[in-house]
């Protein structure tokens, strides 16, 4: 090999047919329905000129209630802390094709604040990925929660997002309480209120 | 341990690579138009959450899903062919256990999808849509036919090299891949605004198949491989007999 990025595979879009095989019945619940704690977050997704995008899939990985990943890679630990019977229920992934009105839906626990690995704290979030017909490769983004706002202020991405030219964006990745327990998440892929999207 | 205590560890980034991806706005291909976002994206630097992923497993495959000629009462038309390979990392580590998800046309160029309006025959004895997880070295491999160019729309006479949708999770966030492989000496592969979005010559190569004799099976099945590399963390050179990680 020559280099680092040498024989890498290249992203192609996922194209406007993916419903063959990505979507999973159970796919939209990172944990069942009715999981004591569970939350509903739901939004759309809407293109430059503010329409539906009817052709996306969403796809979220988050930490557990108490932080864990169940990953041989998380320095802490494989285990993580993940208690053993919330983890025989809990995903982490969550995977929500929209629908004609850009709209998806995930079921899920409220994930722990994390450590950064450089003595700093990470607050509570969710990485999210957008595929989509006319996207080239994905869209990460991340969900924060509103009701976190000593966290999300020490946290730093957002930390870092409000210091820069783009601090105007940094709401885009806070959730809004749906009134209901819940949380919406709109995800703009370009103009109006653009969310903020990383070179992960 | 308590996840929220704050403390120093390491945290092993992966690689970000260098004109390996298409750009986002790419005005050749029409649909980025009103969908790529017009800000430049952040840095975003990896900790806990990117350097993990979801490790799905046997529960997400079921018997027979890597052999698309095999999911209905009957044989699919079409030229029935062998897909494999190995999934790898950039420093040559397989990629074990992974889930891949495959889907694709039939042989006539039709997807068994209510959106795909081509004036081409649906097959009753095909879905298109195929899994499996790789092995320990990383290796994978389906069972299918060979799937049809087809016309799109974005362009006077636009037409779709053949091709097969590839899913890969890898181990981690930062690994997720979505792309697509498509099939030596197709005479669209120079006029398709998809494969040619990717800026370098050589990454483009490397979503092209090679026609494999060895993996051909007499009286049966042509042989195509394929084998896919995503992002590592530069990490020392896999030596057989190590962790394979």
């Amino acid at each position: 090999m020559s280099g680092p990025a040498a024989g890498l595979t290249p992203s192609q879009t996922v194209g406007p047919f993916f419903a063959i095989a990505l979507p999973w019945p159970d796919g939209p619940q990172v944990v069942p329905e009715g999981t004591p704690g569970a939350i509903v977050i739901a939004g759309r997704v809407t293109d430059g000129a503010g329409d539906p995008v009817p052709d996306a899939v969403i796809e979220t990985w988050q930490a557990a209630r108490d932080g864990g990943f169940g990953h041989p890679d998380d320095p802490r630990g494989a285990a993580g802390g993940t208690e053993e019977a919330e983890a025989a229920r809990f995903r982490g992934f969550g995977r929500c094709p929209t629908g004609p009105d850009g709209g998806y839906r995930i079921v899920t626990l409220r994930p722990a604040a994390l450590p950064s690995g450089d003595g700093r704290t990470e607050a509570p979030h969710l990485d999210v990925s957008v595929f989509a017909r006319g996207l080239l490769d994905r869209l990460v983004t991340r969900i924060y929660f509103p009701d976190e706002e000593a966290a999300n202020a020490a946290d730093p991405v957002l930390a870092a997002l409000a210091a820069s030219a783009d601090r105007d964006r940094r709401a885009t990745l806070i959730a809004a309480p749906d009134g209901g327990g819940g949380f919406r998440f709109d995800i703009r892929l370009q103009g109006d209120r653009e969310t903020v999207f990383f070179d992960v | 341990m308590t996840a929220s205590a704050a403390g120093s560890f390491p945290l092993r980034p992966y690689l970000r690579p260098d004109r390996v991806h298409p750009p986002l706005d790419y005005p050749p291909y029409r649909s980025s138009q009103l969908r790529a976002p017009r800000q430049p994206l952040v840095l975003l630097p990896h900790r806990l959450t990117e350097v993990t992923g979801p490790l799905l497993g046997e529960d997400r495959v079921r018997p027979g899903d890597a052999d698309l000629t095999g999911q209905h009462a009957g044989e699919p038309q079409g030229e029935r062919i062998i897909v494999a390979g190995r999934v790898l990392d950039g420093d040559g580590h397989p990629v074990a256990r992974s889930l891949i998800e495959i889907w694709q046309t039939n042989a006539a160029g039709r997807y068994r999808h209510d959106g795909d309006q081509h004036q081409a025959p649906l097959d009753e004895n095909f879905t298109g849509l195929g899994r499996c997880l790789t092995d320990d070295e990383g290796r994978y491999r389906f069972v299918t036919v060979k799937p049809g160019a087809y016309p799109w729309r974005n362009h006077r006479n636009a037409w779709r090299p053949a091709h097969i949708h590839f899913s890969l999770f890898g181990q981690a966030f930062a690994q997720r891949l979505v792309t697509q492989m498509y099939f030596p000496g197709d005479p669209l592969l120079p006029l398709d605004p998809v494969l040619g979005s990717v800026p370098d010559a050589a990454a483009r190569d490397r979503l092209v198949a090679r026609f494999d004799i060895g993996l051909t099976e007499p009286e049966w099945a042509l042989g195509y491989s394929w084998d896919i590399v995503l992002r590592g963390r530069g990490a020392a050179p896999f030596e057989p007999g190590g962790d394979g990680r």
